[in-house]
């Protein structure tokens, strides 16, 4: 996972800074009298990966839903491809290319790969009342855009429950950038994997940045963020903490931000502690 | 199956050497094994044997044909009730609403003086809005298909007689057998077609008919995909865009339909007049059949295939009992003995399959 970080920045460094595809300007969003963000500021560029980092609680997951479209913001403005947009329904930021893979991943677990693959977006043929799935047409492409993103399942009948949880997260995006997604929110998709299984997805995140998307990681982990992220936003109770690009910043001080004052000294420990043991 | 992969970019920081994920392909024996009716098949072919050993009569063509006409009558049913099934819900007015279609169709064509097929398509309406109903309460309310079709079973089941005794002013229809239509309507839905010197009636034709037709849906089409969705996980499916609740809907008004089906064939078998009292208990035999043969009763998994064996098991069961002279009370034991041995050898089958 240390590698990873290393043999990307050569790319990183060449990509000139691109025309955002989805742009926040001091969005707010209140609930009754509760204030739950206000003044969020975000850019998501294609070939970028922008980390929203924050406790629970301060105000991630508002943000998420204003982006895919499941709530209105009630101050400021949310522009796609540099035209406002007032999204009322999630299909309807699908359309605009972006797609949110979401904690439980919206499979079917019961269900083979490829059939949770082309769900909701099956492909079909023949006409009338005998249009049938192309069932061999999306075993194909379900195992061609799956190997495409370094993921190679033998068995693609295998029900979704029998892969591991980085397996099915990588499913989940996969799905999404097949359907066409130019931005991916992916909700704290390493939250409930452990170690291995978090390097799998943080690979895929990359992957899915090296094919041109832009890519909205949500995660309270620091050192998941900085080793994929080219940018960083940092959320406290529902205000920008931090908003700094990669290059202004070390893990120490996205830490920093991210534990505040503090708790700093004790997490710092910990944090050092850790690195020691594992390099 | 080749499966070679033709496209793949690997990621950066990903080299060569790096192993990558994969899940541990099965062997073709456990393929099989791992298939929802398996165990139900198992079952058929012992309950087979037991009875082709001990009962003379079961082993002529003549016997085997009753057999699968008794599979047949909770067969046809538990085909949509399996799609149901798979789809996530289930219907406990199921049997009374086969009652309702046939009263329906017997009292609306004596009634108004109506050709038998008239009388019967008004029933079908009769028996769409019934599914429909049970759906659209189902999705609205998001109650338990236990709760809202419990109640459907009993006010059917009021219904019936009340209705049937406020027309007729008695516990049956008025006879239909001599109005127009009947005679076709009777070759229709329970003639009797000679196949290699054995007469076998025509509800087992249609049973086996609906039964193909249901696995292509499941298996095949759009619709099909959506239905183990819904069942499997029904937050998941309305996600990714599938329509679930009109899934539902659709899926009780398909029990409706076989409902009406099966009224049609108690009619016209039953020389044109219907008992209002019958078809309670009916709807727990199609969802013993459907879980006998390995749908899951919280859905999402499972065939109509199995479900048809289900049927079969049954079916032989009840004549077998008969035909091996044994006391009639003992079926239902017997039947409930088989579901619960079934029940138990699909999960242990599915434990040991999914292992790794």
């Amino acid at each position: 996972m240390v590698t990873l970080t290393d043999t990307t920045e050569a790319a990183r460094e060449e990509r000139a800074p691109s025309e955002p595809v989805l742009e926040l300007r001091g969005v707010g969003k209140t609930f009754g009298n509760i204030r739950a963000l206000s003044g969020i500021d975000l850019k998501v560029g294609a070939g970028e990966v922008t980390c929203i980092l924050g406790d629970n609680g301060a105000g991630k997951s508002t943000l998420i839903k204003i982006i895919a479209g499941l709530h209105a913001p009630t101050s400021g403005e949310y522009r796609v491809d540099g035209e406002p947009v007032a999204f009322t329904s999630p299909r309807q930021a699908l359309d605009r290319g972006i797609a949110t893979v979401y904690q439980d991943l919206a499979l079917v677990p019961l269900m083979p790969v490829w059939r949770n693959f082309f769900l909701g977006s099956e492909i079909r043929t023949g006409f009338g009342p005998f249009r049938m799935l192309d069932v061999a047409g999306m075993r194909r492409v379900a195992e061609e855009e799956l190997g495409k993103m370094g993921i190679d399942l033998p068995d693609i009948d295998a029900p979704v429950g029998n892969l591991s949880g980085g397996q099915r997260q990588v499913v989940a995006i996969a799905r999404a950038v097949y359907f066409g997604a130019r931005v991916l929110i992916l909700d704290e998709p390493t939250a409930a994997l452990g170690v291995k299984q978090s390097g799998v997805v943080l690979k895929y995140v990359n992957a899915a940045r090296d094919a041109g998307l832009g890519v909205i990681f949500i995660t309270h982990n620091p050192h998941h963020a900085f080793m994929v992220g080219d940018h960083f936003v940092v959320v406290k109770l529902g205000r920008t903490e931090l908003d700094a690009p990669r290059s202004e910043l070390t893990l120490e001080e996205l830490t920093h931000h991210m534990a505040g004052g503090a708790e700093l000294d004790a997490l710092e420990h910990e944090l050092k502690r850790g690195e020691g043991e594992g390099r | 199956m080749s499966q070679t992969l033709t496209m793949r970019t690997p990621g950066p920081g990903q080299g060569g050497s790096e192993k990558r994920e994969r899940v541990g392909r099965r062997s073709p024996l456990r393929r099989f094994l791992a298939r929802p009716e398996v165990g139900s098949l198992i079952g058929a072919v012992v309950v087979f044997a037991v009875f082709f050993a001990v009962a003379e009569p079961f082993r002529q063509a003549a016997s085997f044909s009753t057999v699968l006409y008794a599979s047949s009558t909770i067969g046809i049913m538990a085909v949509a009730v399996a799609l149901l099934m798979i789809g996530g819900e289930f219907d406990l007015s199921a049997g009374v609403a086969v009652v309702t279609s046939a009263l329906a169709t017997a009292m609306f064509s004596y009634q108004f003086s109506l050709n038998i097929w008239a009388g019967a398509a008004l029933a079908l309406a009769l028996a769409l809005g019934i599914g429909f109903l049970n759906g659209w309460i189902l999705v609205r309310t998001n109650l338990p298909s236990f709760l809202v079709t419990l109640s459907t079973f009993l006010m059917l089941q009021g219904l019936n007689i009340a209705v049937t005794k406020l027309v007729t002013g008695s516990v049956s229809t008025d006879n239909v057998s001599d109005m127009d239509g009947f005679a076709s309507a009777r070759a229709v839905f329970a003639s009797s077609i000679p196949v290699g010197g054995v007469d076998v009636r025509i509800t087992v034709l249609w049973w086996l008919l609906f039964a193909a037709l249901a696995t292509w849906v499941l298996m095949r089409t759009r619709v099909g995909n959506w239905i183990y969705a819904v069942g499997g996980n029904a937050e998941s499916a309305r996600a990714v865009g599938v329509p679930v609740k009109r899934v539902k809907i659709g899926l009780f008004m398909t029990v409706g339909f076989f409902a009406w089906f099966s009224g049609m064939h108690l009619l016209t078998a039953a020389n044109g007049v219907q008992q209002s009292g019958e078809g309670v208990g009916n709807e727990l035999l199609y969802i013993m059949a459907a879980v006998v043969g390995g749908c899951l009763l919280t859905g999402g998994y499972g065939t109509v295939v199995g479900a048809v064996i289900g049927a079969f098991i049954y079916g032989m069961t009840r004549q077998g009992i008969v035909y091996a002279g044994w006391d009639n009370n003992w079926i239902m034991f017997f039947v409930g003995a088989m579901l619960l041995l079934a029940v138990v050898i699909n999960m242990w089958v599915r434990n040991q399959t999914s292992k790794r």
